[in-house]
C-alpha cells in the first residue's frame, strides 16, 4: 500500500472510529475487506432490485405464504396412495437411485481417465487446458438441457437421461478429479520418474493411491446430486422413476396428498444417502 | 509381502465386479438400452451441428430472451442472498460451537436437513400449487434449496473456523450476543461469502430446471422454442445460458481468490 493511500484509508477508519465511541482499531482496511464489502452491497442492492422488478402475476406475497403453509399441512399431515401403491413407490424410487447410479459409475469411469489428462502436473499445458476449458463449458449447460438435446437424437426416456446426466457428471467429476491430482506432491512424481517408472506406473502406484480419498467423496458427493437430478429429469425429460410420479401427481392428477407421499419418500432416500457419506467421510478421514 | 498383492488385487477384483453388478443391476431397473444410448451420442452431434445453433432469424428473439435471463439471475441472487442470512441465524443457533442448547441446535439441523434433501424439482412442483406460474414460485424453490445447503455449509464454517475466537471471548467474560457479532461473523464472513458466491452459480442451473416445470424465467423459453421445434432459438438460449454461467464463475473466482 503506497503512503499516500495509506493516510487517506486511516482517515476514514478514525472518521468510522470516531461514529463508535472510539472503539479499539482491530481491522485494517485492505483489498480483501473492500471485494467483501462490495461484494455485499452488489448483493443487496440486485436482491432489492430483483425484487421490485419480480413478475409477481397478481399473486399477494402473504396470502401466497399461508397458502403454502396450509398447503404443506395437508401434503404432510394427509398423504395418501391413490395412483400408485406402497410397492411400485418402492420400485420408483429404486430406478431413480439406478439412474443416479448408472450415470455416476459411467461419468467417474471416463472422468477418472480424462482428468489424468486434465491434471497439470501429468499431462502438458497444452492438452491439460483444452480439456478444461471444453469441461468449463459442458459444466455450464445445465443438466437438464443436455437431457433435452439428447432427446432429440434418442427420444424422450431413460437413454436420453442417462447420456445427458454421465455428460454432466463428467464435466463435473474432471474438474474434481484433476484437481486432487495436482494436490499430489511434485516430489513423488519426480521420485518416480527418476527411477524410470513409465506414465501409466506413476499413476496406478502413485497418483491415484493417494488421492482414492478425495476420489471417493467427490463421487460420493456427485452420486447423490445425481439422485436429486435423476428426480428432476424424472420430471422434465419422463424418464421415469419417483420425479414422473411426482410430476403426474402435481401438474396431471393435481393431488396434493399423493405429491406429500412422494416427498416422503425422496426424503427417506436422501437421507439415507447423506447418513452413508457421512460415514464414509469419517471413515476415510480415520484411514488417512 | 507376496500375500500382500494377492491380497490388494483380490480387494480390487471383488470392488470391481462389484460396482459392475451394480451397473449392471442399474441398467436392468431403469430400462437403459445401451445401444441406443451408445448410438445417441454420435446422432447427437450430427444434428447438432446441422441443427443447433442460432441464425439472424433467431437472433431477433435475443431482446425477450435476454429480458427473461435477468429475471432468472435476479431470482437467483435473491434467493441465495436472503437464504443466506436466514442460513446465519440457523447456523449459529444449531453448530456446535455456538450453540445455546442442545435442543435448539438439534431443531435447527433438522430443518435444514428438511430443506436440502427435498429436490429442488420436488419444491418447485409443491410450490405450483400456492404461487402458480409466478417467478415466486422459482424465487420460493430456490431459497428453500439455498437456505437448506447454506446452514450446513455455514455451520460446518463456524466448526472450522470460530472455535479459537470463540473460547478466547468467552474466557475474557464476552456477552453471547458480542461473542457472535464480534467474532464468529466477522472471521467466518469471507467463507461465508464464498459460499452465497457458490450457491448463486447453482441457482442459476437449478432456474432453468425449475423454469421448465413451472414456466418461469429462461427456463420457460428454452422449453418453449424446444417444443415448437424451433431449435436455433433454443440454441440460442443455451449460449445466452452457458455465457451467463462462465461469467458469473469468473467473477466468484476473482472474489474469492482476493478474500480467501
Amino acid at each position: 500500500m503506497r503512503v499516500g493511500e495509506y493516510s487517506k484509508v486511516d482517515h476514514t477508519e478514525s472518521f468510522q472510529l470516531n461514529s463508535l465511541n472510539k472503539r479499539i482499531k482491530i481491522k485494517r482496511i485492505n483489498k480483501a475487506t473492500i471485494t467483501i464489502r462490495l461484494t455485499m452491497i452488489m448483493l443487496i442492492l440486485l436482491t432489492i432490485y430483483g425484487f421490485l422488478t419480480f413478475d409477481y402475476k397478481n399473486i399477494n406475497l402473504f396470502d401466497g405464504i399461508l397458502m403454502t403453509l396450509t398447503n404443506l399441512k395437508v401434503m404432510f399431515l394427509e398423504a395418501h396412495f391413490v395412483h400408485f401403491t406402497f410397492p411400485e413407490a418402492i420400485y420408483q424410487s429404486l430406478v431413480t437411485m439406478g439412474l443416479a447410479l448408472l450415470t455416476t459409475l459411467i461419468g467417474a469411469f471416463i472422468a477418472l481417465i480424462l482428468a489424468l489428462f486434465a491434471a497439470q502436473n501429468l499431462s502438458t499445458a497444452r492438452v491439460s487446458n483444452s480439456i478444461k476449458g471444453f469441461v468449463a463449458f459442458i459444466r455450464a449447460v445445465p443438466t437438464v438441457l443436455w437431457v433435452l438435446i439428447f432427446a432429440v437424437a434418442a427420444g424422450l426416456g431413460s437413454v436420453a437421461a442417462v447420456i445427458g446426466m454421465t455428460f454432466h457428471s463428467i464435466g463435473y467429476l474432471i474438474k474434481a478429479y484433476s484437481e486432487s491430482f495436482e494436490e499430489l506432491d511434485e516430489g513423488v512424481i519426480e521420485a518416480l520418474r527418476g527411477s524410470g517408472a513409465s506414465w501409466w506406473q506413476i499413476v496406478f502406484q502413485a497418483v491415484i493411491p493417494s488421492s482414492l480419498t478425495y476420489l471417493i467423496s467427490w463421487t460420493f458427493l456427485r452420486f447423490e446430486i445425481n439422485f436429486g437430478v435423476a428426480i428432476a429429469m424424472g420430471a422434465a425429460a419422463g424418464a421415469g422413476g419417483i420425479g414422473f410420479d411426482m410430476f403426474m401427481a402435481s401438474s396431471f392428477y393435481l393431488d396434493l396428498r399423493e405429491v406429500g407421499t412422494i416427498t416422503y419418500f425422496i426424503l427417506f432416500f436422501a437421507v439415507l444417502l447423506e447418513i452413508i457419506a457421512t460415514r464414509i467421510k469419517s471413515k476415510l478421514q480415520i484411514k488417512l | 509381502m507376496g500375500n500382500f498383492f494377492v491380497k490388494k488385487r483380490v480387494q480390487s477384483l471383488l470392488v470391481i465386479s462389484l460396482l459392475l453388478l451394480v451397473s449392471y443391476g442399474s441398467i436392468l431397473i431403469t430400462e437403459f438400452d445401451v445401444i441406443a444410448g451408445l448410438n445417441s451420442i454420435p446422432n447427437a452431434i450430427t444434428w447438432g451441428i446441422s441443427n443447433f445453433y442460432p441464425t439472424m432469424e433467431s437472433l431477433e428473439k435475443l431482446p425477450s430472451i435476454l429480458e427473461k435471463l435477468q429475471e432468472t439471475v435476479l431470482i437467483s441472487i435473491a434467493a441465495a442472498s436472503v437464504a443466506a442470512i436466514f442460513a446465519i441465524v440457523f447456523a449459529i443457533i444449531g453448530s456446535k460451537t455456538t450453540r445455546m442448547n442442545g435442543v435448539l441446535s438439534t431443531f435447527s439441523r433438522g430443518i435444514a436437513t428438511l430443506f436440502r434433501n427435498i429436490d429442488v424439482a420436488a419444491w418447485s412442483m409443491i410450490l405450483l400449487f400456492s404461487f402458480g406460474q409466478s417467478s415466486l414460485t422459482g424465487y420460493f424453490a430456490l431459497f428453500f434449496v439455498s437456505f437448506g445447503f447454506l446452514t450446513r455449509a455455514f455451520m460446518e464454517t463456524i466448526d472450522e473456523v470460530g472455535v479459537g475466537s470463540v473460547e478466547a471471548l468467552t474466557s475474557t467474560g464476552a456477552s453471547y450476543t458480542s461473542t457472535i457479532i464480534h467474532s464468529v461473523i466477522p472471521s467466518c464472513i469471507p467463507q461465508i461469502i464464498s459460499w452465497v458466491l457458490f450457491m448463486i452459480e447453482t441457482n442459476i442451473r437449478s432456474a432453468t430446471l425449475v423454469g421448465i416445470l413451472t414456466g418461469t424465467g429462461i427456463g420457460f423459453s428454452f422449453d418453449l422454442f424446444y417444443k415448437s421445434l424451433n431449435y436455433n432459438a433454443a440454441s440460442l438460449v443455451v449460449l445466452t445460458i452457458v455465457v451467463t454461467i462462465l461469467t458469473i464463475e469468473f467473477i466468484s473466482n476473482y472474489v474469492r481468490r482476493v478474500i480467501l
